[in-house]
C-alpha cells in the first residue's frame, strides 16, 4: 500500500472505532438476546402450568380431608333405653333424646336457637338410628358419658368450606335457609367444628346422593391388587425377555419382530389395550367383570413394554469383562448371565420396574372399558384372593366416576382422591430415585 | 377357585421331585458331587421343570379351548325356533351364561339344591323365582331351551374341569416319574435345563408378539362382526354420528368423520400449544442453559409428562374449561356455551404434551456434532444464528419426528377429552365448541359391556381399529425418520 491510496481512502463506512459495534451487529445482538428470551419464556411457561396445576390441586383437593361434625356429650342412662325400646317409633325416641341434649348444649352456653326435629335431620340426617344402632351394639356403654361425632350433610359441609352460602342457598328438602342460623348458632356453642375425614381415606365409594360419606378406601385396595398382578407377572415376564433378547436372541427375523413389536406397543395408545381386555380376558375367557384380576392383565401387557425396555439398558450397562471372567472360570452362558450380569443389573431393573408400576397405577383409559367404573367399589374385599377376582375400582377410575357425577359435591373427592393418588405416585418415583442415587455403578 | 389349587399341587409335585431327583443323583453318583456330569440342583430342576412345564402348558391351552368347545356345542343345541325375532344366536348364548352362573352361584348359596338345578324337567316357573331368591340377576322370562342350555353348558363345564384337573395332576407326574427315572450320575442335567430355561425366556419374549396378535385379531374380528351390521361405506363416509340407545341398529347413523374431525382439531390445538413452548425450552435447555439450570429446569418439565392423565382431565373440566368460559362465555366474548370444548381439551393436552416434545428434541439437538457449530462460530456467526441456520436445519428430520410421536400421544390420548372436550360430535370450525373425539367415543359406547351384538357396541372396535392404525402409522414413520436421522451423525 502507498501513501498516496491511504490519502485518498474516504472516512465512510470506516469511520467509527471498531471498538465501538455498528448499527448491524447490535441489532445481531438484540436478535441473540430476542432469542434466548424466547426460550426463557418456553420454560417459565411450562414451569407455570406446572405451579397452576399443583396450586389448583392443592387449594381444591385439601378441603376434602376434613369434614364437618357435629359432636356432642350425650348420656343414656337404662331407664331411657327401656322406654325408648318400648315405644312404637324407637329411633324417634332416641332422636328426641338427643335434641334435648343438644337443646341443654345450647341453653348452657345462653344460645336461644329454635331447634326442631325436621331441622336436626336435615343437618346429620337421621340421627336416632345412628345412636340406636351404637348402643345396640356397646350396651355395656349405657349410663356413661359418650362424645358423639356425628357427620353434618354436604350442604352443611359446603356451607363451612364456602360452596353454599348465604346467598347462593335455595331452600330444598337437603337445607333451608332458616336451618343456616341454627348452623351459626352451633358453631358459635363450640358444637358443631372440622375434622380430619377419616372416613374419605378408608371408607368405600357412597351412592350417587351422598357426596360426604364417599372415600377412597376401597378403591386403594383395588389398585393395591392389581399392583400386585402386574408385578407378579410382568417383572418375572419382562426380566426373562430382556434377558433372551440382550443375552441370547440370535439375529434372525423372529429376533426383529419381537423388537419391533415391543417398540411398537410401547405406543400403543392405552384405550387399544382397554379393547383388548374386554375382547380377550372378558368376552372370550369370561373372566369377571370389573375384577382387579383383569385390571391387573391388562395392565402387566401395558408395563411390559416399560419394563423390558429398563432392562435391557440396564443388562447393557453391565461391561462383558463380567461375562467373559465368569465363562473363563467355566461358568456356563447361562450360569454367566444368571449368577453374574443379573445381580449386578437389579438395581438398575428394580428402578425400571418401579417406574413402570408408577404408570400402570395413574392409567385410567383401559380400566374404563373393563367395567372399574361406576358404582363398584362399595365396600373391601372379603379376603385376600377375592380381592382380585370381587369388583372394585382402582384409584384413577374412582376419581373418574366422582368427576363424572353431577352433584359438585363429588368434585372436591374427585380433587382429594388426586392428591393420594399423586403421593402414592411420589412415594413411588422417590423410592426408585434414593435406589437408583443408593445402588447405581458406573462402570 | 379350583384353578388355583391345580396350580398349587403341580407347584408341590415339581417341588418334590426336585428333591427328590437331586437325592437320587446324589446316590447314583455315591454321594461324591465330582462323579455327577452336572451340580446337583440342576438333576432336581431337571425334574421340576419336566414336572412343571408341560404341565402348565396344558393348563393355559385348556382354560383358553373349553370356553370355545362348551360354547359352540352348547350353540349348537339351541333350535333356531328358540331364537326369537330381533335376537340373535350370540343374546341367547349371552342369556345362557347367565343363566347358568345364576345357577351356579343359587347352588353355592345354598338356595337350590344340585338336584333342581340340574333336573332337565324342572318347572320353569320354580328355577326362576329360585334364582330371583338367591338375588340373581334374571333379565327376561326362562324359556325351556335356554335353561336346557345352561344345565347342559354348566354340566360340561364341570366335567370339563375334572377331565383338565385329572389329566394335569398325571401329567405332572408322569413328567416327575419318567424325568426321575432318567436320573444317573451321566446323564446331562445342565444342559437339559439350559435348553428348558431358553425355550422359557423365548416364551416370555414372544408374548410382545402375542399381545400384538391379540390386538389385531380382538379388533378385525369385531370389526368384521360390526361391518356385517353396518354398511363400511357408511361408518367411513357418513356425516353425522347419532347412535340410537334403545332400537339395535336401523335409525343409528355411525359415521366416523364428526370424530376423526374432533381428533385432528383437538390434536392440532395441543400441538400449537406444545410444539412451540416444547421446541424453545429444548434449545434453551441444549444450548444456552447452565449445567445448574438443566439440572432443575429439565425433571421439573419432565414432571408433566409423569403427571397420570385423569389428573390432565379432571384440571381441564374443573379449572380450565370454567376459566375459558368466563373470558370467552357469555359474561365475556360470548364465543363459548359451556366449559367443555376443543380449546379446553387442546390446551390441557397442549401442557401434557410439553415434555414428550421437549426431552425428545433435546436428546436431538444434542446430537448434532459439535463440529458443526464450532464452524458457524468460526466464520462469525452469533449463538442464535448458528441455532437458527446450523444446528436446527441438521436436527430437522428428528424434531419432525419427535413432534409426530406427539401428535400420535394426542390422538391416542383418552381421559383429557372424555372429560374435557365434551360428547357431541360435530363438525365445526369453532375452537370454544364442544367436539368428541375417536377415543371418547370408543369409552362411550363400550363402558361396561360384556356382550355385544349391536352395532352400537361393536362400533367401538371399527373406531379401535382406525385409531390403532393412525397412532401405528405415525409411530413407524416417526421412528424412522428419528433413526434414519441418527444414523446420519453416528
Amino acid at each position: 500500500m502507498t501513501d498516496a491510496s491511504m490519502q485518498n481512502a474516504e472516512p465512510g463506512r470506516h469511520s467509527v472505532s471498531l471498538m465501538a459495534t455498528d448499527e448491524h451487529t447490535r441489532k445481531r445482538a438484540r436478535a441473540e438476546k430476542r432469542f434466548r428470551a424466547y426460550g426463557i419464556v418456553a420454560i417459565a411457561t411450562g414451569l407455570f402450568f406446572l405451579v397452576v396445576l399443583f396450586t389448583s390441586i392443592l387449594k381444591e383437593g385439601i378441603p376434602a380431608f376434613t369434614r364437618t361434625v357435629v359432636s356432642v356429650d350425650f348420656t343414656l342412662t337404662e331407664q331411657q333405653r327401656e322406654e325408648s325400646e318400648g315405644v312404637l317409633l324407637k329411633t324417634k325416641a332416641y332422636s328426641d333424646l338427643f335434641i334435648t341434649a343438644l337443646k341443654s348444649k345450647l341453653d348452657e352456653r345462653g344460645l336461644n336457637t329454635e331447634v326442631d326435629e325436621v331441622a336436626i335431620e336435615r343437618l346429620l340426617g337421621k340421627v336416632g338410628g345412628t345412636i340406636r344402632t351404637f348402643y345396640t351394639q356397646n350396651p355395656d356403654k349405657i349410663g356413661e358419658q359418650i362424645e358423639f361425632d356425628l357427620a353434618a350433610s354436604s350442604r352443611v359441609d359446603g356451607y363451612f368450606k364456602g360452596r353454599v352460602s348465604r346467598d347462593t342457598i335455595q331452600d330444598s328438602r337437603f337445607l333451608q335457609k332458616s336451618d343456616l342460623e341454627l348452623v351459626d348458632a352451633l358453631e358459635e356453642a363450640g358444637i358443631i367444628k372440622q375434622a380430619f375425614n377419616w372416613p374419605f381415606i378408608t371408607g368405600a365409594d357412597s351412592g350417587v346422593d351422598n357426596p360426604g360419606g364417599a372415600g377412597i378406601g376401597a378403591s386403594v385396595i383395588g389398585s393395591f391388587f392389581m399392583m400386585l398382578v402386574v408385578l407378579g407377572l410382568s417383572l418375572p415376564i419382562g426380566v426373562a425377555a430382556s434377558i433372551y433378547l440382550e443375552e441370547f436372541a440370535p439375529r434372525n427375523r423372529f429376533t426383529d419382530l419381537i423388537e419391533v413389536n415391543i417398540s411398537n406397543l410401547a405406543a400403543v395408545p392405552s384405550i387399544v389395550f382397554g379393547i383388548l381386555g374386554l375382547a380377550v380376558f372378558i368376552q372370550f375367557m369370561h373372566l369377571p367383570q370389573s375384577a382387579p384380576l383383569v385390571g391387573g392383565l391388562v395392565l402387566t401387557l401395558m408395563t411390559l413394554p416399560t419394563i423390558i425396555i429398563s432392562t435391557r439398558a440396564s443388562l447393557k450397562a453391565v461391561p462383558p469383562s463380567i461375562r467373559d471372567a465368569a465363562l473363563g472360570v467355566g461358568a456356563s452362558k447361562m450360569q454367566a448371565v444368571f449368577h453374574h450380569v443379573l445381580p449386578l443389573a437389579a438395581p438398575g431393573i428394580l428402578t425400571g420396574t418401579i417406574i413402570g408400576l408408577a404408570q400402570a397405577l395413574g392409567e385410567t383409559a383401559p380400566l374404563l372399558l373393563i367395567g372399574m367404573v361406576g358404582f363398584v367399589a362399595r365396600g373391601y374385599p372379603d379376603g385376600f384372593l377375592a380381592g382380585f377376582t370381587e369388583p372394585n375400582s382402582a384409584m384413577p377410575a374412582q376419581i373418574y366416576t366422582w368427576a363424572a357425577r353431577a352433584d359438585a359435591g363429588f368434585y372436591e373427592k374427585a380433587w382429594g382422591g388426586i392428591i393420594i393418588l399423586l403421593m402414592f405416585l411420589l412415594t413411588m418415583n422417590i423410592i426408585a430415585i434414593i435406589l437408583r442415587r443408593r445402588f447405581e455403578r458406573r462402570w | 377357585m379350583p384353578v388355583l389349587w391345580l396350580i398349587l399341587i403341580v407347584i408341590a409335585i415339581s417341588a418334590v421331585g426336585f428333591v427328590s431327583g437331586r437325592s437320587r443323583a446324589m446316590q447314583s453318583a455315591g454321594g461324591e458331587i465330582r462323579n455327577l456330569h452336572s451340580l446337583p440342583n440342576f438333576y432336581g430342576a431337571n425334574v421340576a421343570l419336566k414336572a412343571a412345564i408341560p404341565a402348565f402348558g396344558l393348563l393355559v391351552l385348556w382354560l383358553l379351548a373349553q370356553p370355545l368347545f362348551v360354547n359352540s356345542q352348547v350353540s349348537g343345541m339351541i333350535p333356531d325356533t328358540a331364537i326369537k325375532d330381533g335376537s340373535s344366536r350370540s343374546l341367547v348364548m349371552a342369556e345362557v351364561r347367565r343363566t347358568a352362573a345364576g345357577l351356579d352361584a343359587a347352588v353355592a348359596q345354598g338356595q337350590m339344591t344340585e338336584q333342581v338345578a340340574r333336573n332337565a324337567n324342572a318347572d320353569i316357573a320354580e328355577i326362576t323365582q329360585g334364582l330371583k331368591d338367591a338375588g340373581q340377576v334374571v333379565t327376561s322370562e326362562i324359556t325351556q331351551p335356554i335353561l336346557n342350555a345352561a344345565q347342559s353348558y354348566r354340566s360340561m363345564n364341570a366335567k370339563g374341569h375334572w377331565v383338565m384337573s385329572i389329566v394335569l395332576v398325571l401329567l405332572a407326574l408322569a413328567g416327575a416319574v419318567v424325568s426321575w427315572r432318567q436320573t444317573r450320575s451321566d446323564y446331562r442335567a445342565r444342559n437339559v435345563v439350559e435348553k428348558g430355561v431358553s425355550v422359557l425366556l423365548l416364551a416370555a419374549a414372544s408374548i410382545a408378539v402375542l399381545t400384538t396378535v391379540g390386538i389385531v385379531l380382538s379388533l378385525v374380528f369385531n370389526t368384521w362382526e360390526f361391518f356385517k351390521l353396518y354398511p363400511a361405506s357408511e361408518f367411513f363416509f357418513g356425516l353425522t354420528w347419532s347412535p340410537s340407545f334403545s332400537g339395535r341398529g336401523g335409525s343409528s347413523a355411525l359415521g366416523i368423520l364428526p370424530l376423526l374431525w374432533g381428533t385432528f382439531y383437538i390434536s392440532l390445538v395441543a400441538l400449537l400449544v406444545a410444539v412451540p413452548i416444547g421446541l424453545f425450552a429444548a434449545i434453551y435447555l441444549s444450548e444456552y442453559a447452565s449445567p445448574r439450570v438443566r439440572a432443575v429446569a429439565k425433571p421439573l418439565l419432565e414432571i408433566l409428562a409423569g403427571i397420570p392423565t385423569i389428573v390432565y382431565g379432571l384440571f381441564a373440566l374443573l379449572t380450565v374449561g370454567p376459566l375459558l368460559l368466563s373470558v370467552f362465555g357469555d359474561d365475556g366474548l360470548g364465543w363459548m356455551k359451556a366449559g367443555t370444548a376443543v380449546m379446553t381439551a387442546g390446551l390441557v393436552m397442549g401442557v401434557m404434551l410439553i415434555p414428550f416434545v421437549s426431552s425428545l428434541s433435546d436428546d436431538i439437538i444434542n446430537a448434532v456434532p459439535q463440529a458443526m457449530r464450532d464452524g458457524s462460530y468460526g466464520l462469525g456467526a452469533t449463538q442464535s444464528e448458528t441455532i437458527r441456520q446450523v444446528v436446527l436445519p441438521a436436527a430437522l428430520p428428528g424434531i419432525v419426528g419427535a413432534i409426530l410421536l406427539a401428535a400420535s400421544r394426542a390422538i391416542g390420548e383418552t381421559m383429557i377429552v372424555v372429560l374435557g372436550a365434551g360428547a357431541a360430535a360435530r363438525l365445526s370450525l369453532n375452537p370454544f365448541e364442544a367436539m368428541t373425539t375417536v377415543t371418547a367415543k370408543i369409552v362411550s359406547q363400550l363402558t361396561g359391556d360384556a356382550d355385544f351384538a349391536s352395532p352400537e357396541a361393536l362400533v367401538a372396535f371399527a373406531l379401535g381399529m382406525t385409531l390403532f392404525i393412525l397412532t401405528l402409522g405415525l409411530n413407524v414413520f416417526a421412528l424412522y425418520i428419528v433413526r434414519k436421522y441418527r444414523e446420519q451423525y453416528e
